[in-house]
């Protein structure tokens, strides 16, 4: 509806919702409007699934609708970050967007497997109704493509590392700025890839993309040794890799030996997980750009009070959630219980949390 | 009379006390590992409902020159009014619901619909009141820092004026509340940091001036020539909502059972003294599920002040089990009708506003020193400093 898009390109919502607010201070406007439609809340922002469609027997891609403050302005390879309602507490994990970024779009993409150790990769899956709202994080990430892409393009590919590729593979389509690529890309069986039959389609009426499928149940994983025998130019290319952990880990030292680091670009999609479990850590305090090493057992509160961040708290004790903040990124344990908490956005109680390796807090 | 050692108070012997404080962690332990979409859904329906209400009660209002339209929309107004404050906001504020990782339902970023910003609420209810509950000098919820509520209290010829003040801060429950963080006492010793003073009075000038204007400016304007009964209905669901917070929280720590403590209680306490103070310190009132919701399901003040960041629709099933542990322990649960349990409190405002020779003492007349009303300066509490929180530190 061009017109519905022109109004809302031509009032000033901020300051419509300004004055709204006089209404429903201490609250937003927003909050009584997201009982009407809950797409209608800028305070977070969040989104509808809209559909969960099967890709592999294994993965689906998952069709958001944002809401309102959704601003389309995600780079092909980023990624998004999804906040779920399971069991009532809202878990966060990050996923490519496999859209490409659409000024006018209406709908997001974002394609999972499920993995079996993966508690929210299977709820989006298997458990997920259309209609279900989900909290999202502004979208992420560098592992994006440039705009004009270089002249030859290497991506290598593990499994549902596709995710990003296949934002960046859908961009060059849409633009017309295909360049000489070629897509390596691994998966167990032609059944498991995710995409397939599009990057089929896609390497047909683009002549600048070459697709090159390993099946690696039958071929093995590629030892990057051979890399010259597939993609001979490999040297020339610059690469963008997506996938495993142990895949990067390999690409990275490949690369690095023939001494051209600089034109590799990784996206790591599993974290390797730092420290070894309640021996302490570096906790760093973001926006007071300060840090401190500290053993497993000084709470984050006494390791932030030593390093005079004004740190807020209360009784000390886990009862008042005085000084609950948010974790920005690494592992804390909460010594109460032993519970683990290592999702970014996590809010935690610091006076009685404590480092598992490094750790990053909001203040 | 004061206590100063909750164990031996209670007949129990240290052993005992920690094996009461384990069995309360397991509840405790039990509570938060079913916590789950059904809590969840709870506070979502409450705060639907309520937001429901607050509109539905605007919007007929602007009709308030026609007499039914003025009674359903302040009756409307004055519920959504009292379930924002005491079972949303309260409980929300105390972290009740922070396990939910939900940013809009969250301690840290909720602002409740009264005149006391919630960062100074956290610091002198969540912080002051819950970890020096009924500590004389340390706890200012005992009296607010304007009756005197215990024996051991000194007597001042002002203290004849509590009916008249008592019924003051019933009806001005909401500007008692907000000016509860600056502590009049530690004012009237000029004892407080002007600096923290005059912050604090910023942010609540700020608050109460959106507050003001929301009630008694925006929506009598909107109502056109309707603004003067939408003035009204305002002003009586503000009345309403302080009358009813007053009431219910006077039942808390003030009728006949609830203990007091002295200082010497707090030194060396372990987390299930903690506890055993706790439970001695507060007193519930008995009523249907509807009543407690009202309350922000302080009729269970004793499980909410064991638990006090424990979801609030689960406190009706842990006081099953905590009644069952007193009489375990052989220690008193204090309870009884909401009426009776506020015409305790109401007879302790009356009756200590004579000195305590003219009045008959329901214990044990206090022995040792009088103590002054009020908490004790921060530093005479050398464990803990002032912290009021992020707003103020980030405009210092």
């Amino acid at each position: 509806m061009p017109l519905a898009r022109e109004l809302s390109r031509r009032v000033p919502w901020e300051r419509v919702r300004r004055v709204g607010s006089r209404l429903t201070t201490p609250l937003h406007p927003d909050d009584y409007l997201s009982l009407v439609n809950p797409l209608w809340s800028a305070r977070e922002l969040r989104g509808r699934i809209e559909r969960v469609v099967p890709e592999t027997d294994d993965a689906a891609t998952v069709v958001i609708r944002p809401g309102w403050g959704w601003r389309w302005d995600h780079r092909p390879g980023q990624y998004v970050g999804i906040g779920l309602q399971v069991g009532g507490k809202y878990h966060w994990r990050s996923y490519s967007i496999s859209t490409p970024p659409h000024r006018d779009g209406r709908t997001l993409s974002i394609t999972v497997r499920a993995m079996p150790e993966g508690f929210l990769s299977s709820h989006l899956v298997n458990g997920c109704e259309p209609g279900t709202i989900v909290r999202l994080a502004a979208p992420e990430g560098d592992f994006v493509l440039p705009d004009p892409p270089p002249a030859r393009v290497l991506f290598l590919v593990g499994g549902s590392g596709i995710t990003p590729v296949m934002a960046m593979l859908r961009t060059l389509d849409r633009r017309g700025t295909m360049p000489d690529a070629v897509l390596h890309y691994s998966a167990t069986s032609p059944e498991r890839m995710i995409f397939r039959d599009e990057i089929l389609a896609l390497a047909q009426h683009n002549p600048g993309l070459t697709l090159i499928e390993r099946h690696t149940d039958k071929d093995g994983i590629l030892d990057l040794a051979d890399l010259g025998r597939v993609v001979s130019d490999w040297r020339d290319r610059e690469t963008w890799a997506c996938g495993p952990a142990p895949m990067l880990d390999a690409a990275e030292r490949h690369w690095e030996s023939a001494g051209l680091g600089d034109s590799l670009h990784l996206e790591r999609f599993s974290l390797v997980v730092a420290g070894d479990g309640g021996e302490g850590g570096t906790v760093t305090f973001q926006n007071t750009g300060r840090s401190v090493e500290v053993d497993g057992a000084t709470t984050c509160l006494e390791a932030g009070e030593s390093v005079g961040v004004g740190m807020p708290y209360g009784c000390r004790m886990g009862i008042c959630h005085t000084c609950t903040l948010t974790l920005v990124d690494g592992t804390v344990r909460d010594l109460r219980n032993g519970d683990e908490y290592d999702q970014k956005n996590d809010r935690i109680q610091t006076c009685v949390s404590v480092p598992v390796g490094a750790c990053t807090l909001d203040i | 009379m004061a206590i100063s050692d909750v164990g031996a108070y209670a007949h129990l012997t240290p052993e005992e006390v920690e094996e009461l404080g384990r069995e309360l962690d397991a509840i405790r332990a039990e509570i938060e590992e079913s916590r789950g979409d059904g809590d969840a859904a709870y506070i979502n329906r409450v705060i639907t409902i309520q937001r429901r209400l607050a509109a539905s009660a605007r919007v007929t209002l602007l009709a308030s020159r026609w007499k039914p339209a003025w009674l359903a929309g302040t009756a409307m107004l004055g519920v959504a009014k009292i379930l924002e404050n005491m079972e949303i906001g309260h409980n929300v504020m105390h972290g009740q619901w922070d396990w939910m990782n939900d940013p809009e339902i969250h301690s840290s970023t909720w602002e409740w619909d009264t005149a006391q910003p919630a960062e100074q609420w956290k610091h002198s209810h969540n912080y002051i009141h819950h970890q020096f509950t009924n500590v004389l000098g340390h706890d200012n919820d005992i009296g607010y820092g304007i009756l005197r509520m215990a024996r051991e209290q000194r007597w001042h010829p002002a203290n004849l004026g509590q009916p008249v003040y008592n019924a003051l801060l019933a009806t001005l429950f909401q500007w008692g509340v907000a000016l509860h963080d600056l502590d009049l006492e530690a004012i009237r010793r000029r004892e407080k940091d002007p600096k923290v003073m005059k912050r604090q009075l910023r942010q609540i000038g700020q608050k109460v001036r959106r507050q003001l204007a929301k009630d008694y400016l925006v929506y009598p304007a909107l109502s056109g020539p309707s603004w003067r009964t939408t003035l009204t209905a305002d002003a009586t669901a503000n009345l309403m909502r302080n009358v009813w917070a007053y009431a219910i929280i006077f039942c808390g720590h003030f009728p006949d059972g609830a203990l007091h403590f002295t200082e010497e209680e707090l030194e060396d306490e372990t987390r299930s003294e903690w506890y055993l103070r706790q439970l001695l310190g507060s007193a519930n009132f008995e009523g249907g599920p509807l009543l407690h919701v009202l309350s922000g399901n302080l009729g269970f003040q004793i499980e909410h002040h064991l638990f006090p960041d424990l979801p609030s629709n689960r406190y009706a099933e842990i006081a099953v089990k905590v009644r069952a542990l007193c009489e375990k322990y052989d220690l008193p649960y204090t309870t009884g009708p909401l009426w009776k349990q506020y015409g305790q409190a109401l007879r302790t405002i009356l009756k200590l506003s004579l000195p305590n020779r003219f009045t008959a003492a329901s214990a044990p007349e206090p022995i040792g020193p009088e103590v002054e009303r009020g908490r004790k300066p921060d530093r005479e509490r050398p464990t803990r400093r002032l912290e009021t929180g992020a707003w103020t530190r980030a405009s210092a």
